[in-house]
């Protein structure tokens, strides 16, 4: 039999999160009653005609820039005809053409799994609308929900031939551009709501071949699991195929979330014509430098370029460095806090510990957590000056996540400064050798292991706050004597 | 008698209350049940409906608001979109369709204080030259009721010809208004591409459609320009420029004005009747001192052929939205497509579908770049040619329809007859000049339209020329015989 490689080439469509869809003023919206977030644009009445939203413009230039495309300084809208119930003007206006989409050959960065970093060649970012829904009613019979028809809808397909050859690599890439996405603030990423759409095409050859193989479309993928797990279900069924000497039909294939499993929904017959024209009712976009260059200055800095910096200049491991810079806001407060004096790798281990911990199972974001990063770096600040121990820091910090208050106000109240006093904890240790004789004869007799016995009574006995490094001098000296 | 009267002289009667608005509109809603059984240009007319907006315009009147046209009457193409009132495109697929917006044309008329006495009858979804299309009733010439008013807005034309409105809204794709203002001897009035929106009129080509005014004088006709146009920003190809201008509509002079006859449009294939007509009104407006001189623009030849790809291919994707899921007719069928197939099969006619035919196969893979793309490049060129003309002429002058009205159904066996029909219309809409055709003569009884077309965004001097024409030219307008 002979090995495969796999070419997965990536179709990801994003629901832009402007105020209002992208010819109309209605609202753009999750859910709700259907058919209430429509007019006589989206709805296609006769005599209606587009206004195109500017803002869904500006936020495709601004993920074209982020992906490092070429910007097409004269781009059009084309309308894709074809009849379909859920498609209220019997087209769909979107963007045709190797060099008109807004934005062409860019390419997105993934972490390679052997380190360092893969491209991904990007072919086009492209701006359109969404249709609505088709729905089978209860009662029988369909409806069809237009709430979404219009809504402003971005199309951003990988280069062919394709970058990514295994099933982790299409999840770190959709990993990476939901990141972006979610970075620049154009789209919520919420796959589950189906704001954020992924179909891979997956195709496998003989290793060695220059030919590629037939490929299918994967559908209803709606979390990063199922991305992964529909291209290696894909990639080992073909593989199956092709071992037991049939051939791969092409199709468009669905995914079945229980089963885990793909199953045919539609064979690909002759290629659609869609009859692509430029629309008429719309006229030209075109851009120049000045304005290109002032959307290239509103880019924040982008997650994979701030885990390098994190990495280099930090020097925190890349799986830190990663967890920080998964959410926006979250690397936001990483960033504030070492800002405020904290150092990284602290503020770091703290973060990615016990308050990544406490907000999971709180159900909290950062955005609504208690904890100030000044207050995170005030508290770190306590341990390094030895005002308290580590062990209580993590008490002190469970009641500032509950309270929010600051953790001296806390330390303070309850008493729980550290005990650096040799006197106080002399008396207290001196009190457990005296409690444990055999332990001590244990340790004369060379054992001298058991000496981590009576450190941990030592530090019960004071409730954890004596300054353990003093109870370990102290207790050594004791048993030395 | 109020419907003699021209909409700028009842404007100043209902202004100075020597008349009412509602006693106005009634005279025309009684002359349109009078005539209209023979005529045939209404597709719906409502005596409520219209004298609610009488009320309006007669209460703006009292309270001093009258502008120029306040009180007017005025008949609507039935492509545009009237509020609660339905609006057919003359198609069965959209009989029972009620619309839930006003037009913006049609907003703008309210705003006016137009009254609205009905819907006038047109080609199928505006696609003829002859309202012969129409899915519900033939439309006549007033001038001779065996002959067509022209198309697609035969309605309108036959409505204002035959004074039941002194104004009318029409559209215009390929000639629509003018080549019908031509065969029933009144005024029609194309827009510049972009100054009139298109929000709310049904599209048939988008890229060539405009709407604009019918009147039986040029003044008139500027005035209700006026009232429509302006930019609007429903419409993204609304140009950005303030409505057509009329102050000075009195003010121009033919003394000087160069006046360019296109040399292409009277050859043999022009009636040697109209060609004459023309000539004599050519040699009237020499006497006023016009400079005319012959012009050769070969490519307009090109025009129809262009012309009957662009325009069906637009409109094949246009009429995609009439399946039968949201409003209009719905035909019971196998599945969704099945009711798709079985509502536009019952829905369209024959001549719809005979475009939606020609466009889908013209936009088609394979034959985009031989059809589609070939034609916009041929029109480039021809608005290239039109636009170099304009540096040497301020008008370029022509016949608007090669014949004189035709009998009704003498050219359905001869489709090609009938779109060549257009030849001198076409160029206007290609280029998104403005243009106008006027009254020149009579030949047997029959009106002779004079087209007069602009440059780009010269309306207003267009307009102005037209006037003067229309006054170089005092036997050129008349009455068709009826009561």
């Amino acid at each position: 039999m002979p090995e495969y490689v796999a070419s997965v080439g990536m179709e990801v469509h994003a629901e832009l999160m402007t105020r209002s869809k992208m010819f109309c003023r209605c609202p753009v919206a999750f859910g709700g009653e259907p058919n209430t977030r429509v007019c006589p644009v989206c709805l296609g009445m006769p005599g209606t005609l587009p206004v195109p939203n500017r803002r869904a413009i500006e936020m495709v230039l601004r993920t074209a820039l982020a992906l490092d495309c070429t910007i097409a300084m004269r781009s059009v809208f084309h309308r894709k005809n074809y009849f379909y119930p859920d498609l209220p003007k019997g087209y769909q206006v979107s963007q045709y053409g190797e060099t008109n989409p807004l934005g062409y050959a860019g390419k997105l960065e993934i972490p390679a799994s052997g380190g360092g970093y893969k491209r991904v060649g990007i072919r086009r970012v492209h701006l359109e609308e969404d249709t609505g829904k088709l729905m089978h009613l209860p009662a029988g019979g369909s409806g069809v929900d237009f709430n979404r028809a219009g809504v402003p809808l971005m199309e951003i397909v990988t280069d062919f031939p394709p970058d990514i050859t295994t099933p982790d690599e299409a999840k770190e890439y959709l990993a990476q551009l939901r990141q972006i996405l979610v970075y620049l603030e154009v789209c919520d990423g919420k796959m589950e709501e189906g704001s954020m759409r992924c179909e891979p095409n997956i195709s496998i050859r003989p290793e060695g071949s220059e030919t590629y193989g037939t490929k299918t479309e994967l559908k209803n993928l709606n979390s990063f699991r199922s991305v992964q797990l529909g291209v290696q279900f894909e990639v080992r069924r073909q593989t199956a195929v092709l071992d037991h000497g049939q051939r791969v039909v092409q199709e468009t294939r669905g995914w079945d979330e229980n089963r885990e499993a793909s199953f045919p929904m539609r064979v690909k017959e002759a290629e659609n014509d869609y009859r692509y024209f430029p629309d008429p009712d719309l006229v030209p976009m075109v851009f120049d430098e000045a304005y290109l260059e002032s959307l290239r200055a509103t880019l924040p800095e982008l997650p994979l370029a701030k885990s390098r910096r994190y990495q280099e200049v930090m020097g925190l491991s890349a799986y830190d460095a990663g967890l920080l810079v998964a959410d926006r806001d979250w690397a936001a407060y990483f960033e504030s806090a070492v800002e405020l004096g904290g150092d990284a790798k602290t503020v770091c281990n703290w973060m990615n510990g016990d308050y990544a911990r406490y907000l999971n199972e709180s159900g909290n974001t950062v955005g609504s957590g208690n904890v100030q990063p000044k207050q995170l770096v005030e508290l770190t600040k306590l341990i390094e000056d030895g005002t308290i121990s580590g062990k209580i820091a993590k008490d002190v910090f469970a009641e500032m996540f509950r309270t929010g208050h600051d953790p001296r106000t806390i330390v303070q109240s309850k008493g729980a400064t550290q005990i650096s006093d040799a006197g106080a904890i002399g008396e207290i240790v001196a009190r457990v050798v005296g409690a444990n004789p055999d332990v001590v004869a244990k340790y004369k007799s060379g054992q001298t292991s058991v000496a981590g016995f009576l450190i941990g009574r030592v530090m019960a006995e004071s409730k954890g706050r004596a300054n353990p490094q003093l109870v370990r001098d102290l207790v050594a000296k004791a048993l030395d004597e | 008698m109020p419907t003699r009267l021209s909409a700028t002289r009842l404007a100043a009667r209902l202004a100075a209350k020597e008349l009412g608005v509602r006693e106005v509109a009634q005279a025309h809603l009684d002359r349109i049940a009078t005539l209209d059984a023979t005529l045939g240009a209404f597709l719906t007319v409502d005596p409520d409906e219209t004298m609610r907006w009488a009320d309006a315009a007669q209460a703006k009147i009292d309270a001093g608001e009258a502008g120029p046209l306040t009180g007017v009457p005025i008949a609507i193409k039935d492509n545009l979109c009237t509020a609660g009132v339905r609006t057919t495109c003359a198609s069965r697929i959209l009989e029972s369709h009620v619309p839930i917006y006003d037009a913006t044309v049609v907003r703008r008329l309210r705003e006016a204080g137009c009254v609205m006495v009905g819907k006038t009858n047109l080609d199928e979804f505006a696609m003829g030259t002859s309202t012969e299309n129409s899915a519900f009733q033939v439309t006549r010439n007033p001038w001779d009721f065996d002959r067509s008013p022209g198309g697609s807005s035969g309605g309108s034309a036959a409505a204002v010809a035959a004074e039941m409105a002194p104004l009318a809204l029409g559209s215009d794709t390929g000639g629509s208004i003018r080549q019908p203002a031509s065969l029933c001897g009144i005024v029609g009035f194309k827009p510049t591409y972009g100054r009139c929106s298109r929000y709310g009129l049904v599209a048939f080509g988008s890229s060539l459609d405009q709407i604009g005014p019918f009147a039986r004088t040029v003044e008139d006709a500027a005035l209700l320009a006026e009232a429509i146009t302006g930019h609007d920003r429903r419409d993204s190809t609304s140009a950005n420029h303030p409505a057509i201008a009329t102050q000075a509509l009195k003010s121009g002079t033919l003394r000087g004005a160069r006046l360019g006859v296109l040399k292409e449009t009277l050859g043999e294939s022009t009636d040697p009747r109209v060609t004459q007509g023309v000539e004599r009104a050519l040699d009237a407006l020499r006497a006023e001192g016009a400079d005319v001189h012959e012009v050769s623009i070969p490519s307009i030849g090109y025009g129809v052929t262009t012309y009957y790809i662009i325009a069906p291919a637009e409109a094949s994707s246009n009429l995609a939205r009439f399946d039968g899921v949201r409003y209009g007719l719905r035909v019971e069928g196998k599945g969704h497509i099945g009711m798709m197939e079985a509502t536009r099969a019952a829905g369209f006619g024959h001549e719809v579908k005979a475009r939606i035919m020609i466009g889908t196969y013209a936009l088609s893979a394979g034959y985009y770049d031989a059809f589609y793309l070939r034609a916009q490049q041929v029109r480039a060129l021809m608005r290239r040619d039109l636009e170099a003309a304009f540096q040497d002429f301020d008008l370029l002058v022509s016949p608007t329809s090669p014949v004189p009205a035709f009998k009704i159904g003498e050219l359905t066996s001869d489709p090609l007859a009938l779109k060549m029909l257009d030849y001198c219309t076409i160029p206007a809409n290609m280029g998104g000049f403005p243009a106008l055709s006027l009254n020149c003569g009579f030949a047997d009884g029959l009106p002779i339209g004079l087209h007069l077309m602009g440059p780009v965004l010269g309306d207003e001097r267009l307009l102005q020329l037209a006037y003067c024409v229309e006054r170089a030219l005092p036997d050129a307008t008349g009455r068709p015989p009826l009561p």
